[in-house]
Parts: structure tokens; C-alpha cells; sequence
């Protein structure tokens, strides 16, 4: 694939307070790719992924998204041009149904003015979407019901409900099995096959193994940038991370 | 399966309509008035339940609402002798910006805070009737002339229209109710409430929702107000009164948050209670307090929400 820039942030900034937690990142992601961004806590990397969904607004710089500045657009306007993202903490409809939830984050692209969009088709794509997470058996389940590992990927299945450009999975592996984790590397290599992904994880074996690329924050700069293996012999990431 | 839902859902609805449509040749006089006042107030109540049922809002200024189409309905045909059709539209109109102007404030706080900004401006309002007590004549208020209650030609005045136009107005309700509940535009009301960032992140609005769902309520509050003043004559600054605020909520908590009917069925319930209860005593609010008392022990979720809970998850 031709190395088009999907995303690109120019001196991106946010202090909260006397706190920096983000410092001028000049930050560039290309299209198609598995980025992993990793660092030690406290080192902005979800503030960072926060500043491009619009979640929070940042205190200088600029955001590009497919050719676009979206530095002021509000987070449900970034949602409609493409940047979905999962939740650190499960964030779900736990009184509605699996595929209630998914519903919700596939309507809004296939309607048409005020009517909402055809119930079938509608239920078609939820159904699409939870089949690819691996829940189509337990759509008709209460989401609050399900084990914390299917919580996990109904969350990502509301992500691919919005068939988004990039999405940004932050710390999607936290608090699952090593077998549950395995199902994941492979969800998230079958989805880099439509959509491009931010990865947030902590975990190392999962990083390797996903990612085409990796960028390392340490107190809100950009410390390395490159290759798994590149990264591996970093010294300086090594030193403020890997701790050898 | 889902048809077969909707069905359910539809039938039982027009059952109750149909119901409320035969009372009428039945009910002795005094109840046959009480029942129309219910299926009016409960329109205030389902307006009620829109923004706080589905949506979430926890509104404790909607008496503004009410007393927007009440006054704009009354004060019209006051100076400017305006009948009923008139001022049924001016009702609605007049809810509806209502709601739009203080949605546009008021939705920029949430939780706690939003119920004390709604308090504030319904506070605001009533004590503008007062200021303005040359035309509104304050917490005396004044009649609509029987000469103006009239609707296409039939009076308001007589009972049986009266039933009819409240009925009317109580179908009308149950059907937006109903149309919401069922729509795409319900589902992400929901979701709102449920979890508001998470809907955020999912591209919608949340703001635009929101604002449409008070917009919509304020529109059937002013047009429950409307009618009420039409229906009975009587326009005071009463029904602008803290208390005007707080018996929707009471209303809808007790027949069953986000449910069609559960509006009505705590309307009923609770105009009874005061009803019958001050027959035999002074004391009558204790009464009304414990038998509230009660129905939360074993209702929590309101009449219709705790049979939707157990029995009939169905239930729209």
C-alpha cells in the first residue's frame, strides 16, 4: 500500500495545570497500518489518543486527520469523519441487549434524514459486526450480563459498527486471559485488514506481535519511533521502559 | 417475533383508549370530570416521562411548560378573544419555544446542576405572571368566558365534548409516546441516559438530542396546559407553582419511568389517592405519603416498570 498519511499532529500540546502531559508531539500515522504506542504510566498515552478523539481539547498544536484539520471539531463530529475509539474502562449499554448496543453505533451511518435507518438492514450489520467479535450467539443477552471478556469485545464490536478509518483500542488486552488475549491479536489483525489501529497496550508480547510500528511516549514527548525490532534495541526506550 | 412485539405493544394501547372511550357512558358525572382532568394531566405526565423517562433529564421546572401553553391559551382568549383551535396551536408554540430557550441554557449543566437551573427559570416564570398581575391577575387568576370554549363549533362547556377533546388530546400523547419509544431516534434517547459518553463517542449529538427531546416535551406540556385551560376555564398561577413541577415527576415515578402508559396510570392513581383519602380525613397527604411509601417497597420501578421487570418484558 502507498504510504498515505491518515493522521498527523503538529506540536500537540495539553497542560493540566502545572502538569504537562502532552509536549509538542509531531506525531504521523499512515494508512493501513498497526501502531502501537506504548510508554511507562503516567506518560500521556491516553491523554494523547483522548486529544485525538476530542474527548479533551488540546492547549496548542493542530490535528490532521485524511487531509483534514479537525483540530476544533467536537468528538462526535471526529466519530462521523472516521476516529472511532474503545474504551479504556468498559463502556457499554449494560441494560440493553449485544446487539441493542451494536445497533446504536451502526444507525446513525445507515440512516437516511430523521427515519432512522431499514430495521433488516440495520440488524443485518449489527449482526455482521457481532459476528466478527465472535458474539453472534449471545446478541440477544443483556450486555451487562456477559463476562468481562465479552464486555471487552462487544466494545470493540460497537468500534467496528461505526466501520471506521482508525480505531484506537486503549488497553484493549487489560484484565484478559492469556487464551482471551489470543483471540484478540487475531480480531485486531483481522480488522487492520479495513481499518487503520491505534493500539495502546502494556502488554509486550502483544505489541511485538501486532504491531507494524511502534511509537514510545515517556512524559508526553515522543521518545522512539520505528520497528518492533528497532525498538527493542533502542537504548534510551530501554532505558525509561523496557527497564534492562 | 419483533412484529408480533409491536403488535402487542400497539394493541394494548388502543385496548386502553377503547377502554377510556367506553368509561364515558358509565362513569357517574363526578368521576366522568375526574377522568378527563386525569387523561389531560396525564398528557402533561407522558411530556413528563419524553425527557425524563427516556432522555434522562431530571426536569423540576416543567410547570414553566404547562403554564406556557396555559397562559399563552388563557391570556389569548382574555385580549384577543381566540377559541379554542387557536389556542391549542398558540399552546404548543408556546411550550415548544419555551423549552427550546431554556434547553439551550439549561442542557449545558447536567445531574444536579440541571435540576436546579430548570428550578430556577420555572421560578423565574411564575413570578412573572405576578409581575405582569395587571393581565394575569396573579395567583387569583381568571376564567376563560364559556363563549370562547368552544372547538370546531362544539362547546367545551358540555361534559361529553370535554371528554372527548381530553381523550383526543390523551391519544395523541400515547401515539408520539408510542412512535418515540419504538424509534431509532428512541434508541439513542436511551443510550443517552444509560451512558451519555459512550453515545458521544458513538458520533452522535448528544447536545441536538437532547435539546429535540425537552423540545418535544415542552410542545406536549404546552399543549396539556392549553387544554387544560380550555377544558375547565380556569387559568391561575398556581399551575406555574413549584408544585406543578413536581407532580409529573411524581406521576411518572409512580406509574413507571419510560413506559407508555405508566404516565397515566400514576395520574390516576395518584388523583384518587388525594381523592378518596380527603373524604375521610383532614390528614389526607399522610395517607397519600404512605401509600407512596408502599408502592416503592414494592414497586420500585412504578406500576407499569416493575411489571415490565417481571412479567412482561414486552411492555412498550
Amino acid at each position: 500500500m502507498a504510504a498515505v498519511t491518515l493522521l498527523s499532529t503538529l506540536n500537540l500540546s495539553k497542560r493540566f495545570g502545572g502538569l504537562q502531559a502532552v509536549d509538542g508531539v509531531d506525531f504521523t500515522f499512515l494508512e493501513g497500518e498497526i501502531r502501537a504506542l506504548i510508554g511507562p504510566n503516567g506518560a500521556g498515552k491516553t491523554t494523547f489518543v483522548n486529544l485525538l478523539s476530542g474527548r479533551i481539547p488540546p492547549t496548542e498544536g493542530r490535528i490532521v486527520f485524511a487531509g483534514e484539520d479537525v483540530t476544533r471539531l467536537p468528538a462526535h463530529a471526529r466519530v462521523n469523519r472516521g476516529i472511532a475509539y474503545t474504551f479504556q474502562i468498559t463502556s457499554i449499554f449494560a441494560a440493553m441487549s449485544a446487539l441493542e448496543n451494536v445497533k446504536l453505533s451502526a444507525q446513525r451511518r445507515l440512516s437516511k434524514g430523521v427515519f432512522g435507518p431499514d430495521p433488516e438492514l440495520l440488524e443485518r450489520v449489527a449482526m455482521s459486526a457481532l459476528e466478527r467479535v465472535g458474539l453472534a450467539d449471545r446478541h440477544g443477552e443483556i450486555a451487562g450480563n456477559l463476562s468481562y471478556g465479552h464486555q471487552r469485545l462487544l466494545e470493540v464490536a460497537l468500534g467496528l459498527g461505526l466501520e471506521p478509518k482508525l480505531l484506537i483500542l486503549d488497553e484493549p488486552t487489560q484484565g484478559l486471559t492469556d487464551q482471551e488475549i489470543g483471540v484478540f491479536v487475531d480480531l485486531v489483525r483481522e480488522i487492520a485488514r479495513q481499518a487503520s489501529v491505534l493500539l495502546i497496550e502494556h502488554n509486550m508480547d502483544v505489541v511485538m506481535g501486532l504491531a507494524d510500528s511502534i511509537t514510545v511516549l515517556d512524559r508526553g514527548r515522543i521518545l522512539a519511533q520505528g520497528a518492533p525490532d528497532e525498538i527493542r534495541r533502542d537504548e534510551a526506550v530501554r532505558r525509561a521502559y523496557l527497564g534492562a | 417475533m419483533r412484529s408480533l412485539r409491536v403488535n402487542k405493544a400497539v394493541t394494548l394501547h388502543l385496548g386502553a383508549i377503547g377502554v377510556l372511550f367506553a368509561l364515558q357512558f358509565v362513569l357517574p358525572d363526578y368521576h366522568h370530570v375526574n377522568l378527563a382532568r386525569v387523561m389531560v394531566l396525564a398528557g402533561f405526565a407522558m411530556a413528563y416521562n419524553i425527557s425524563f423517562g427516556y432522555t434522562g433529564l431530571l426536569s423540576l421546572g416543567h410547570a414553566m411548560f404547562f403554564a406556557a401553553g396555559l397562559y399563552a391559551a388563557g391570556l389569548m382568549a382574555r385580549f384577543a378573544g381566540v377559541g379554542a383551535e387557536g389556542g391549542l396551536i398558540l399552546g404548543v408554540i408556546a411550550g415548544l419555544a419555551m423549552a427550546v430557550a431554556v434547553g439551550l441554557l439549561a442542557l449545558r449543566t447536567t445531574g444536579v446542576s440541571f435540576m436546579i437551573v430548570t428550578l430556577m427559570f420555572a421560578q423565574a416564570a411564575f413570578l412573572t405572571i405576578f409581575y405582569f398581575g395587571e393581565y394575569t391577575r396573579g395567583d387569583e387568576g381568571f376564567i376563560i368566558p364559556s363563549g370562547l370554549r368552544t372547538l370546531f363549533g362544539f362547546s367545551l362547556v358540555e361534559p361529553a365534548t370535554r371528554y372527548l377533546v381530553a381523550l383526543s388530546l390523551f391519544a395523541l400523547c400515547v401515539a408520539v409516546s408510542h412512535g418515540i419509544a419504538r424509534s431509532s431516534v428512541g434508541r439513542v434517547l436511551a443510550a443517552i441516559r444509560e451512558n451519555e459518553e459512550r453515545t458521544r463517542m458513538l458520533g452522535y449529538n448528544v447536545f441536538l438530542y437532547k435539546l429535540a427531546a425537552l423540545a418535544i416535551s415542552g410542545a406536549m406540556s404546552g399543549a396539556a396546559g392549553a387544554a387544560y385551560g380550555f377544558l375547565f376555564g380556569y387559568v391561575g398561577a398556581t399551575f406555574a407553582s413549584i408544585q406543578y413541577s413536581i407532580f409529573p415527576l411524581l406521576w411518572v415515578l409512580m406509574g413507571g419511568a419510560a413506559t407508555v402508559l405508566g404516565p397515566f396510570a400514576g395520574t390516576l392513581l395518584m388523583f384518587y389517592l388525594v381523592d378518596i383519602s380527603s373524604a375521610y380525613t383532614s390528614a389526607n397527604m399522610l395517607i397519600v405519603g404512605l401509600a407512596l411509601i408502599g408502592l416503592i417497597l414494592f414497586f420500585p420501578k412504578g406500576i407499569l416498570g416493575t411489571i415490565r421487570e417481571r412479567a412482561a418484558p414486552w411492555l412498550p
